[in-house]
């Protein structure tokens, strides 16, 4: 390992052993968090007796279904954008100021429209992370090389296959960009509506945690919410960060 | 260190060595290096890719240390500050983006606790001798390539540097106005009477320019030879209709080839013996 | 009119048709019509109720913004002007910007209980990693040619800092205040959504609950003509930093 590396592991195992300290002392109260020996166990446990097996499950399933309908519908109108410049910059503070507004406010509306069930929380999350989609797609193709874009014509390639086997390859470091924000998205709305609506999923077990003033639970919940996404989100970005090198500073 | 008494810049036994990461061998990017440069002179030094032409200038600049022998600048020894009197001007644009023309120019006269009045006349001058007179208020990002190569000259020149370094500063432009930017070159050194080094891979540009070019083998970089032009004082790119032009700059080409090969990885190929 | 202007406005009425289209698709119950909407909001707006919220919100989102941008930009110029710092902690800024804030919201409401201070922490916690990361690379994305031009101009480092360094990282650095602002209003409204008892994140929960449909759309809408506003603003900042370039 590097030295930053060693570094950092030294960093972060100490602000462990300072919080496990603080909490065992009393300084943090069990009320407020308990110590993170404490939360590891619990995780143990909920993998080990599996109890919420169900609801991972079910969370994992909407995360999947809100990504995969993020990324794509993201793509397509991101690429129609691009190809409309004029449209894209009159969006351009549209977009900017998507992010700003907490689009959970439309839970209710969707569970009328969808009913009280899976598709409401899919919408939602889909909704959070495809304009992170949108915008990345239309900049990685931006980055295209005009020199690359050409050699398809000059291949004599058809618009779509030009599309898909030069544009889209070309794109690539960006549209992983927008493909791990639209899973980072994706949790958070769903969890977030699953918190809110309580029906079933990771959310509602937390949220019935936190009510219950069951921290132990509550807290390995969050763990392995952190854990998931850490993986996930680490995994995305080596593959990001490996791309943008072979693709070289552009 | 003997310093020969007539040069303003000497170099002697200069080497540099980059230690190697995480295992890689060290890089010999300079060396042995010895070099006399007299005041006043334009002097050019061209080279293949990688020789360590740039290495070198930072090294002359003080802006890195050579790693085993000295330098000396008018007789004082330079370690690690860039000393009074030094102009660099940068391949990269410099250009301050955030200010104007004017602004970019007279940046280093403020530094310096100068009167204002006295700045302007300075900054006027400058502008006036660039002929950037017209762009006093514009910002670089409003102008081209070669302009704002001239707002970085101008900014240098000033401040009245002595020595005058430039790193490959017409890289980005097209040959006409690389041509055109190399008459300009000549008039500053005529009027300012600084020394000019001046580091480019344009063989007709060392050759037309200097009074003497100094060429660089493969990395590590050492002079193979140095060639005087004996050009008069009062010259330009018209310069390259005299004889000679082609001669010094087919000796250049002769010494480079096989360097330039060996630079690439391919070894030179042997003349035809018939 | 001048071409841009006209883009926009073109694209406000094509909007305006979309969501009236979508409200004759699926009913007033799910979305109501933008006439009824913006006739709601034009209510809104009238009610001093109305602004007692929206000065709640502001106040926490105000703060929030401060310390965000105050402690941002401190960490990522200490982390940008420290190479090793820098190397340290940036995955570590990266994860914690990537990591779900929800999975803090209930340590925040634990430590600090139902009110203002947990609005604002809500809001600094969504704002505060994007301005640290963007004010670092920022700062370790200058341009190497200007930190040779101040070694060869004999600048000391506090000079090189104020007269290059910090100019030149301007631009990228705004850019992250832009985007750590609109982050920090999100956190102080989600703040409100869960641990207030005034605010316009609180008025959607109360406007959630009783299923006034035209009350969420008209405070949403108002909430979002506010974050484009000051966007905009930013980002007019931002574009006069750059200087064209």
């Amino acid at each position: 390992m590097s030295k930053a590396g060693v570094v950092r592991t030294i960093l972060v195992l100490a602000v462990v052993a300072a919080l496990e300290l603080l909490c065992r002392l009393g300084v943090i109260d069990r009320v407020t968090m308990v110590p993170p020996s404490r939360m590891i166990v619990s995780l143990a446990e909920i993998l080990a007796h599996g109890r919420f097996n169900a609801d991972i499950a079910f969370t994992l399933g909407n995360v999947v279904a809100a990504a995969g309908l993020a990324i794509v519908a993201g793509f397509f109108i991101g690429a129609g954008l691009h190809a409309l410049p004029r449209l894209r910059r009159a969006l351009v503070p549209l977009l900017s100021a998507y992010y700003a507004v907490p689009t959970f406010v439309f839970y209710p509306l969707l569970i009328v429209a969808f009913g009280v069930g899976r598709t409401a929380l899919i919408v939602m999350g889909a909704m959070f992370g495809v304009v992170a989609m949108i915008v990345n797609t239309a900049l990685g193709l931006d980055h295209v090389p005009s020199a690359v874009a050409r050699t398809g014509a000059v291949l004599r390639l058809d618009a779509v296959r030009r599309l898909l086997l030069i544009r889209l390859p070309a794109a690539a470091p960006h549209l992983v960009t927008g493909v791990k924000l639209a899973v980072a998205y994706a949790v958070i709305g769903i969890v977030a509506g699953e918190f809110i609506l309580a029906t079933a999923g990771i959310g509602k077990r937390i949220a019935y945690a936190y009510d219950n003033f069951d921290n132990a639970t509550m807290y390995g919940l969050l763990l392995l919410l952190l854990i998931g996404v850490m993986i996930v989100n680490g995994a995305l970005s080596a593959w990001e960060k490996r791309l943008h090198r072979r693709f070289g500073q552009r | 260190m003997a310093a020969s008494r007539n040069a303003q810049i000497s170099l002697r036994g200069v080497t540099k060595v980059f230690p190697g990461h995480d295992g890689h061998p060290d890089v010999h990017a300079l060396g042995p290096i010895d070099l006399d440069i007299a005041r006043g002179a334009f002097v050019s030094v061209v080279g293949p890719s990688g020789c360590g032409k740039s290495t070198l200038l930072d090294v002359l600049a003080g802006l890195s240390v050579a790693t085993s022998g000295g330098l000396a600048f008018e007789g004082e020894a330079v370690a690690g500050r860039v000393p009074d009197g030094i102009g660099v001007v940068f391949q990269q644009d410099a250009s301050f983006f955030w200010l104007s023309v004017r602004d970019n120019v007279a940046f280093g006269l403020r530094r310096r606790r100068m009167g204002a009045a006295e700045i302007d006349r300075r900054v006027d001058a400058a502008l006036a001798f660039m002929g950037l007179a017209d762009f006093a208020k514009a910002f670089p990002a409003q102008l081209s390539g070669g302009m704002r190569q001239r707002v970085c000259i101008a900014r240098t020149l000033v401040l009245e540097p002595k020595v005058l370094l430039l790193d490959e500063p017409f890289g980005a432009l097209d040959q006409q106005t690389r041509l055109l930017m190399g008459d300009e070159l000549l008039r500053i050194w005529r009027e300012t009477g600084a020394t000019v080094v001046l580091i480019t891979h344009a063989l007709d540009e060392a050759a037309m320019l200097s009074d003497q070019v100094a060429v660089m083998s493969a990395r590590p970089g050492r002079f193979i030879d140095i060639v005087t032009t004996d050009w008069p004082r009062e010259r330009d790119s018209t310069i390259v209709s005299d004889p000679r032009f082609g001669a010094i700059t087919a000796r250049l080409w002769d010494k480079l080839r096989g360097e330039s090969l060996r630079a690439m990885g391919v070894a030179a190929p042997q003349p035809d013996r018939q | 009119m001048t071409a841009r202007r006209l883009d926009h406005v073109l694209l406000a009425a094509g909007l305006l048709a979309l969501w009236q289209v979508v409200h004759w698709a699926v009913g007033p119950d799910v979305v109501s019509s933008p006439w009824a909407t913006i006739v709601r909001a034009w209510q809104l707006i009238g009610t001093a109720a109305f602004w007692g919220h929206a000065a709640a919100t502001a106040t926490a989102f105000g703060l929030a913004s401060l310390i965000a941008i105050a402690a941002g930009v401190a960490l990522g110029l200490w982390l940008g002007l420290r190479r090793f710092a820098g190397d340290v902690a940036d995955p570590v800024l990266g994860t914690l910007y990537s990591v779900p804030k929800i999975t803090l919201y209930p340590l925040i409401l634990l430590a600090f209980g139902l009110g203002v201070s947990a609005k604002i922490a809500f809001g600094v916690i969504h704002g505060l990693f994007p301005i640290a990361i963007f004010t670092m690379n920022a700062i370790r994305n200058v341009a190497p040619v200007f930190r040779r031009t101040a070694l060869v101009m004999r600048l000391g480092p506090l000079a090189t800092a104020a007269t290059i360094m910090a100019p030149a990282a301007l631009p990228e650095i705004l850019a992250g205040i832009r985007i750590g602002v609109a982050l920090t209003l999100l956190g102080t409204l989600i703040g409100e959504l869960f641990a207030a008892t005034s605010g316009l994140g609180f008025a959607l929960i109360r406007a959630m609950d009783v299923h006034a449909v035209a009350d969420i759309l008209a405070i949403t809408m108002l909430i979002f003509m506010f974050a484009a506003s000051v966007n905009a603003i930013l980002g007019l900042i931002e574009r006069r930093a750059r200087h064209g370039g």
